[in-house]
């Protein structure tokens, strides 16, 4: 007997040929022979499967999968789809079938993964990172080989334009003309550099394709290279990232093993090379006119621009800064194509965005969607919503440059441009999720302490302004807040935009701006009332006791480490707020649930 | 390497050994070995791994890393993917689960339906 890969039983009991399986037959034969599988495939008719009523009856195995009412039109995509490409058609699937198996027990198969696409992270989770062999298997250095043999460099370039692909970094410029703009310099030295300075709290996307899938960085920053005439590159990252920085050692070692860096790559007189500069994790340094002072080795300042970098960059010298996330994407726009790539995604922001998503969200983690998803479809489909069944109110996206965007835009598409409309930004791809219990005015307080460690002090705007309106922010929060606060901040943020040095101080009061024009109520109840609404700052809660609820056992005094509360055995108790240090020590104890913090 | 005939040769070689079908020859076990997943423990698992298919002598099998999967929630996580088989994806592993994972699936062929990612996100659900 012949051996088949995969069989296909398809039932041909008295139930299903009545219900049409002989014709089911003759389709898949026919089919199968189309598709030139008759070697591989075998269609067997088999007895009665018992499940009459869900009949015509179709199993393939060696999958087992069991597929229910099936008409002679879906034989088309069993064929193709299964068959062919190996996938199961779950829509035909029995639905109990499904559902008795328990589990989907792969990772393509849950919520989180079906709706996302993944173009910069295609390998991470995949490959092994630290063997080139592995990369090379996916397609990996062919992109270069292809530019290298079969294109000028002015047509990597308008590859790369015409694809629409913009920096992943958070500004969003063009990477096309960003290359066009160093192409045109005229030196003979330029340089090619990767930013992967990741500051943004809770972003990890840089990392995480550093750590999974590094040679897809150094193969798009060789292409780089030769589009704009370079022959040395640079990727400066984070001392804090140990692991990244390891895989990117053992991924340029191996390159240059196999001469896919060094000189004469393959064979067609291109010399390129790179180096690892790492950064002792100053925010600022993220900035690409500081990035380029510390790769100097100088002190991360930046400086006015212009002259900009494409013209005067590192060393003085023409130089392109991308993100890391820019440059994964670079080699598959060459392979697939600039139209492949401008098909996904919006009118002005093609291609995918990689997100981390954090905070208060069931499915913390990474995703990689197109451009103009939603909001909602981020946070609720892939993300599964806010954990505990506590209700979403703001993501921040953007980092300290960004802004909080409330649950009544959450179908606002995801782009560049939507997102600077309503006060945010799209940043490197950090969204932190917060839900009812995060006050906004100490989120807002947050970012600001965060840029106001991380400011370099070069420029005023951004040394004194910033530190003043985290002052203020600080007394709203500890309900020391005054009429006219809320002016003064929005003055501050005003003048700091329009005169800070670098994109650091600009967007900085961004997180203000943003959370005053979404949640000024919550401003307005600190200020005005002495209350946080989310029950979140310390300083603005009271803790009273029910007098209907407490039995007056004195569990709640003994435990009070201020003696703030007093009273009778066996009668309700009181504490006194003067005393009170808000410690919850109460709360935690008491039995009756009669103590409330408001 | 000096030429793009070169680096195809190299592609094919290791074409089979990536192959993520079911139409794959032996069986490739993948650790998340990202910062998640190294901090969630990743490291052990993967120990305990090479030396249970070690001491159960499973032929034909490798023990492999990769970075971020994306469900870093779920880490440790290990993906299996047997020849004739769909990839199965296993989460929140340690080392004392290894043992069954070797011994159930990869030498007996059938996934240890607990610790999969579909069985553990339905606990989860009902467990709300």
């Amino acid at each position: 007997m012949d051996l088949f890969r995969s069989q296909v039983l398809i039932c041909g009991g008295t139930g299903c040929t009545s219900s049409g399986s002989p014709e089911l037959i003759r389709l898949f034969e026919e089919k199968i022979r189309d598709v030139g599988l008759d070697k591989e495939v075998k269609v067997v008719r088999t007895g009665c499967f018992g499940l009459c009523e869900m009949g015509p009856i179709v199993i393939v195995y060696p999958e087992g999968a069991f597929y229910s009412h099936i008409k002679p039109e879906n034989v088309d995509e069993i064929v193709n789809e299964h068959l062919l490409k190996g996938r199961i058609v779950r829509h035909l699937l029995c639905r109990e079938a499904v559902e008795q198996q328990g589990a989907t027990k792969s990772l393509d198969e849950v919520d989180f993964y079906k709706k996302q696409k993944r173009v910069a992270l295609r390998n991470c989770g995949v490959i092994d990172p630290e063997r080139i062999d592995e990369y090379i298997a996916f397609d990996g250095y062919k992109a270069l080989a292809k530019v290298l043999t079969e294109m000028t460099p002015q047509q990597v370039i308008d590859t790369i334009k015409a694809s629409g692909l913009r920096g992943r970094g958070g500004a969003g410029f063009p990477t096309g003309t960003k290359w066009q703009f160093a192409a045109n310099s005229v030196s003979d030295q330029k340089y090619v550099c990767c930013n992967a300075d990741e500051g943004d709290p809770g972003a990890f996307m840089d990392r995480s394709i550093l750590e999974g899938d590094p040679n897809a960085v150094i193969e798009a920053m060789a292409i780089a290279g030769y589009a704009i005439g370079a022959n040395q590159g640079y990727i400066y990252v984070r001392a804090e990232y140990p692991i990244a920085v390891k895989r990117l050692q053992v991924a340029i070692r191996e390159a240059r093993e196999y001469g896919l860096l060094g000189k004469n790559i393959l064979d067609t007189g291109f010399d390129f090379d790179l180096d690892i500069r790492l950064g002792a994790g100053a925010f600022v340094c993220g900035e690409e006119t500081a990035l380029m002072q510390s790769i100097e080795g100088k002190r991360g300042e930046p400086r006015p621009r212009p002259p900009f970098p494409a013209v005067k960059g590192l060393f003085d010298q023409p130089t392109i800064l991308n993100n890391v996330e820019t440059y994964a994407n670079v080699p598959q726009i060459i392979l697939k194509g600039p139209e492949w790539f401008s098909s996904m995604g919006t009118e002005k922001s093609k291609g995918t965005k990689v997100f981390a998503l954090g905070g208060k969200i069931k499915n913390t983690g990474l995703v990689e969607i197109p451009m103009g998803t939603t909001l909602r479809e981020i946070i609720y489909d892939i993300g599964g919503g806010c954990p505990n069944g506590k209700k979403f109110k703001a993501a921040q996206t953007g980092g300290p440059s960004g802004g909080c965007i409330p649950a009544s835009l959450l179908d606002t598409p995801i782009d560049y441009d939507n997102l600077i409309a309503i006060g945010s930004m799209m940043g490197s791809g950090g969204m932190i999720v917060m839900d009812e219990d995060n006050c906004m005015v100490d989120i807002a307080r947050f970012f600001l302490d965060f840029t106001v460690d991380e400011s370099c002090g070069k420029c005023p705007p951004c040394r004194i302004g910033t530190r003043r309106m985290l002052e203020i922010l600080e007394r709203i929060t500890e309900g020391k807040g005054e009429d006219g606060d809320i002016e003064k901040l929005e003055t501050l943020a005003k003048n700091i935009k329009a005169s800070a040095l670098c994109g650091l101080g600009q967007t900085a009061p961004n997180p203000v701006l943003s959370t005053l024009r979404y949640f000024r109520d919550e401003y307005e109840a600190h200020i005005y009332e002495k209350r946080c609404p989310a029950g979140h700052c310390k300083k603005l809660l009271k803790y009273t006791i029910d007098p209907a609820l407490c039995k007056g056992c004195s569990l709640c005094s003994k435990v009070c480490p201020v003696g703030a509360i007093s009273g009778e055995i066996r009668k309700p108790f009181v504490i006194d707020s003067s005393k009170c240090i808000k410690c919850g020590a109460c709360m935690e104890k008491c039995r009756f649930n009669a103590i409330s913090r408001k | 390497m000096k030429s793009i005939k070169d680096l195809e040769a190299i592609r094919q070689r290791t074409l089979d050994e990536v192959n993520l079908r079911n139409d794959r020859h032996g069986i490739r076990v993948v650790v998340g070995m990202g910062t998640c997943g190294i901090s969630a423990g990743a490291r052990p698992v993967m120990m305990e791994f090479v030396e249970e298919i070690k001491r159960r002598g499973v032929k034909d099998a490798m023990v492999t890393q990769t970075g971020c999967i994306g469900v870093c929630r779920l880490e440790p996580m290990v993906e299996v993917y047997m020849p004739g088989q769909e990839k199965v994806t296993y989460v929140l592993m340690n080392p004392e689960k290894v043992a069954r994972v070797v011994g159930e699936h990869l030498i007996n062929g059938r996934p240890v339906t607990e610790y999969t990612i579909g069985y553990v996100e339905a606990q989860e659900a009902q467990g709300k």
